[in-house]
């Protein structure tokens, strides 16, 4: 069972509940193991396993959810944190302010930026930058065209930075400028 | 400035390894020579590589042995070959 830490870290994200995100993880080894004939050898197992935990949280968590899911979100512009440390105007030598910023950035900050994403961005920003896979993988994983994994993906980075800004100027770790 | 619009809005497409040779290499360039864009782009990958970092989570206590008891009941022929023989 090696992939069960990463599948709990991003049942996790998606549940946003341990209670929900366990037993996700659970229905997911069952299906897994059911349909095991199905999976073809030498493709990738990691992403075959997700497909399996994202269809899962998709049909059976998120109808659970009295509010239709949130799918629009505003535009944020591109480099958002880089720039609102001052990163652009003061590109200096040697390691600058804004990466000694990263440093302090918590568990909890960025746990709690992620799930304040809407539902499609969030999963997108958790394939592509937590788990590793590719822009196809997650196309065959989320059952959407690469275009749509691109532009939820690169929207979603530029939500998560807001939020981590957001987050980090509510306990003083960047202020304002 | 068209040189830096350009390699901004393909920063994500650049670092995550999904450019065409030929773009990529555009972009190299065109980082090789402008350190504003070259510290920017640093500084979103290591942007990438804290919150990669930052949100991993311990599988809870009791977990793995919930889902195996789950498994030998979802099936009925257990010490049948096929339930040990692979690790998912």
């Amino acid at each position: 069972m090696e992939f069960m830490p990463s599948l709990y870290t991003a049942a996790l994200r998606m549940t946003r509940n341990p209670a929900d995100a366990e037993d996700l993880v659970q229905e997911t080894y069952l299906k897994a193991y059911r349909g095991f004939a199905g999976f073809q050898q030498g493709t990738n197992l990691k992403a075959w396993l997700y497909r399996i935990l994202t269809n899962t949280f998709i049909n059976s968590y998120r109808a659970k959810k009295r509010r239709p899911e949130q799918t629009e979100m505003d535009d944020v512009e591109d480099l958002y944190l880089y720039r609102r440390l001052g990163g652009l105007e003061a590109a200096a030598a040697g390691r600058s302010a804004e990466e000694e910023v990263l440093d302090h950035i918590t568990d909890d900050d960025v746990k709690a930026a992620l799930e304040s994403l809407p539902e499609q961005f969030r999963l997108a920003v958790l394939l592509a930058d937590v788990e590793g896979f590719s822009y196809k993988e997650i196309a065959e994983i989320v059952d959407v065209p690469i275009g749509t994994v691109m532009s939820r993906l690169h929207r979603g980075r530029r939500a998560l930075q807001r939020a981590l800004f957001e987050f980090g100027m509510e306990h003083g770790l960047v202020g304002e400028r | 400035m068209g040189d830096c619009e350009d390699a901004v809005r393909r920063l994500y497409s650049f670092l995550d390894g999904e450019l065409d040779d030929a773009r990529r290499s555009d972009i190299q360039h065109h980082l090789d020579e402008c350190m504003p864009c070259l510290e920017a782009f640093d500084f979103e990958a290591e942007l990438r590589q804290v919150i990669a970092m930052r949100c991993r989570e311990q599988v809870p206590e009791g977990l793995r042995e919930r889902i195996a008891q789950a498994l030998q009941q979802g099936f009925p022929s257990v010490g049948a070959p096929e339930l040990p023989s692979f690790e998912l």
